[in-house]
């Protein structure tokens, strides 16, 4: 017996996919392929003169020694907002997954500060960190701490990098929270009755079978880390002081819209896209055979 | 009884002869379409002078727009323009001076309106650091001149009488900072002097005041091939005297932009360098005696110092394919009532930026404004005190912004230890004189 549809008409099937193709087209290949257009161009502000320069913009991007520190800032940020994100989250899910009184109040509390707009939540941070108006900020330098983000390096990137990673706690918080709760309790019970105790349950069977949850996580929180991170530094820091806390995305907001360098700004997206989409197929080829998929 | 058929007929030429009053009545009023960058109160500030010329006529409608920061105004209307669709007039703040003279057709200059309408506007009449700034090589007025700042200090008289030193006698140059910061320091004071906008205030400033440039090319205006000259000696001793006072605790870095500017209406710090118009802040917070003085200068570098260069926002005139004469001659018109000296003296009073036009500074000193608010004519009159010299006339860099943002950068890093004043100075310069090369590629025609 027949099962494939057949359609009769041949234009009917075209029809029915163009409205996911001009989505594609206009949303997603239009805006990469000017991107890639300008990267090998020379614009004035207004767009009124332009010029061919070839791969100048990206040579000029790549032999740029603050480029370059970039790049290692971005990584070490990261790393470390995708590592603590995520164990904090992992925990705090763990602990919430128990039995305790009050769960409910404390989900909703930890899922709170996911609503916050990056700014806002970067405003925030300056009441409690500001040497000069934040409480403990202000606490810091009385006890004799030498405590201002605007003048260090290492306390800057310290700050945005706990505020990005607090923005992001919640949403990892919900997802560990669901794949805990998935977890069949039967499984767990059978370890305790054959005497694995709280550590050793989590390791061999919590663990493992959260897995495709923090998999998933992963990826999600690296392209946050990348891309999303934006608004928390600009209303922290700026990228300052220096350029310590200048990650590559800032940096192309801070060449094409503040600088009016497009070309520059469009040759380091495009190296931006090509860094991330490396790293999200090393993540599939890689880290997921360490996946296990009930 | 009213039939269906009529009802509808009736309710058509009621229809009818509302569309052809509205009709005519668009065609009485020209609108002109007018982007600024002020936030609230002075966002509003700004609608009331607007109110304020569309009350006094009937021909001509401006509707004002707030599109952000400055920097966020001058994206939409960049954007608008590549857009075909910039609008008539756009308040777009000083540094971005250089962008928009290379903009060519984008722009139609104020010299050349004002001729076009026959509309008689004085270039004269503006305050000539004003008028330098935004004028072309061949000094024709390329923008108008509105909200015009200085950099001048502000000091706490109670913090400098706890210290022992003279409420009514600001210091008048960097020794006497230094020393004063000393003995404020030795007081108790945590925080001896700051100060905001640290590229416009420790540079372009001390450039201008002591006659030296801060670039080739007569600051830029001479063309687009200006290099740097902040390496030079007397800038690299000027920032080693900063990172010292900091180092001694005698100073505080308060951050970029005007991070620093609440740390003086707090309390916190007691001497700062900040834009003219921080005034209404401090006015309405500070819950102390204050003083406003000159910004110092440093005596074994000039005798008496030069006139100090402006900042602020001009408004400039924008172009688009579907443009009439008659909106211009309405831009023109609006242009023309915000010269008028009443206008100017009152945004002035009611704001604490500069008079722009001598006749508005005048009118404001024969009202008394300066009796009853002392210290309100030190901007003023540090803009004033010399003709201006090619140094002291601004900057006509390309990107500024940027090269703005790398000296801040580059300061930073010295305050840290991480380099020296001259090794600052020398990355600001050649990093700052690669933005330039690209600007000039960039903007060949």
């Amino acid at each position: 017996m027949q099962r494939r549809v057949i359609f009769d008409n041949r234009a009917l099937p075209y029809l029915l996919l163009a409205p996911q193709v001009a989505v594609t087209l206009i949303f997603f290949i239009w805006p990469a392929a000017q991107a890639l257009w300008q990267s090998v161009h020379l614009q004035d502000a207004f767009g009124l003169r332009s010029q061919f320069v070839g791969l100048e913009n990206f040579q000029a991007v790549l032999s740029d020694p603050n480029y370059l520190e970039t790049v290692k800032t971005t990584i070490v940020f990261s790393a470390s907002v995708t590592f603590l994100s995520l164990v904090s989250a992992l925990g705090l899910a763990v602990l919430a997954d128990a039995k305790i009184r009050a769960a409910a109040a404390y989900k909703t509390l930890l899922i709170w500060p996911y609503a916050l707009a990056p700014a806002v939540a970067a405003v925030l941070w300056m009441f409690i960190f500001n040497p000069d108006i934040g409480i403990l900020g202000r606490a810091l330098n009385n006890l004799g701490y030498a405590w201002d983000y605007r003048l260090n390096d290492g306390q800057a990137l310290t700050m945005v990098i706990l505020a990005a990673s607090w923005k992001q706690v919640s949403y990892n918080f919900i997802f560990f929270l669901a794949g805990l709760q998935a977890i069949p309790r039967s499984v767990l019970e059978a370890a305790s009755i054959d005497g694995a105790g709280a550590v050793r349950r989590f390791w061999t069977i919590t663990f493992p079978l959260l897995s495709p949850t923090t998999f998933f996580l992963l990826v999600v929180n690296i392209v946050y880390a990348f891309f999303e991170t934006f608004g928390t530094i600009h209303a922290l820091t700026h990228g300052g002081p220096g350029k310590a806390t200048e990650t590559l995305i800032f940096r192309v907001y801070q060449d094409g819209v503040v600088n009016h360098d497009l070309g520059g700004s469009s040759a380091q997206s495009v190296i931006l896209m090509v860094i991330v989409i490396a790293l999200t197929a090393i993540q599939f080829r890689f880290v997921e055979r360490k996946v296990h998929y009930s | 009884m009213l039939t269906r058929r009529k009802l509808a007929v009736s309710t058509a030429a009621f229809a009818l002869a509302a569309g052809f009053t509205g009709a005519a009545y668009a065609q009485q009023k020209t609108v002109v379409e007018f982007w600024h960058g002020l936030p609230q109160p002075l966002g509003g500030q700004l609608e009331q002078v607007v109110k304020g010329f569309n009350d006094s006529q009937d021909k001509v409608q401006v509707n004002p727009t707030f599109k952000g920061s400055y920097p966020e105004t001058m994206q939409a209307a960049i954007a608008a323009f590549r857009a075909g669709n910039a609008p008539h007039i756009v308040q777009m703040f000083e540094v971005g001076t250089a962008t928009m003279l290379s903009a060519g057709p984008a722009i139609k200059p104020v010299h050349q309106l004002m001729s076009e309408t026959g509309s008689g506007l004085d270039a004269a009449a503006y305050i000539p650091a004003v008028r330098g700034y935004y004028s072309s090589k061949d000094g024709k007025m390329m923008a108008l001149p509105f909200n015009s700042s200085t950099t001048i200090t502000f000091y706490n008289k109670d913090a400098f009488q706890k210290a022992g030193l003279d409420p009514n006698k600001p210091p008048a140059t960097w020794p006497e900072v230094a020393d004063a910061a000393r003995k404020l320091k030795a007081a108790g004071v945590t925080c001896p002097m700051t100060f905001s906008w640290p590229t416009w205030t420790q540079f372009e400033q001390v450039g201008a005041l002591h006659d030296k440039p801060f670039a080739s090319e007569a600051n830029g205006f001479g063309g687009l091939n200006a290099t740097l000259k902040i390496n030079d000696p007397f800038f690299v001793k000027h920032l080693q005297t900063l990172i010292d006072l900091q180092k001694e605790g005698a100073l505080r870095y308060g951050g970029r932009d005007n991070a620093a500017d609440s740390l003086f209406p707090s309390g916190e710090c007691a001497m700062i360098q900040a834009s003219s118009g921080l005034r209404g802040r401090i006015v309405k917070e500070a819950k102390f005696n204050w003083g406003a003085a000159p910004l110092p200068y440093w005596p074994d570098a000039i005798s008496s110092p030069k006139n100090s260069i402006i900042g602020g926002a001009a408004f400039w005139v924008m172009t688009s394919p579907k443009r009439t004469a008659d909106e211009y001659k309405a831009v023109a018109a609006f242009f023309s009532y915000l010269a008028r000296p009443e206008v100017d003296a009152k945004w002035h009073m009611d704001t604490g930026y500069v008079p722009v036009t001598l006749q508005g500074f005048e009118l404001a000193k024969k009202e008394g404004f300066y009796d009853k608010n002392p210290g309100a004519e030190v901007p003023a009159e540090q803009l004033t005190r010399t003709a201006t010299t090619e140094n002291t006339m601004g900057l006509r860099l390309g990107n500024l912004p940027e090269i703005r943002n790398i000296i801040q950068e580059e300061m930073e890093r010295a305050f840290q230890g991480q380099q020296t004043a001259q090794q600052a100075l020398d990355n600001a310069v050649k990093r700052g004189d690669t933005v330039l090369r690209n600007f000039e590629r960039a903007n060949k025609n």
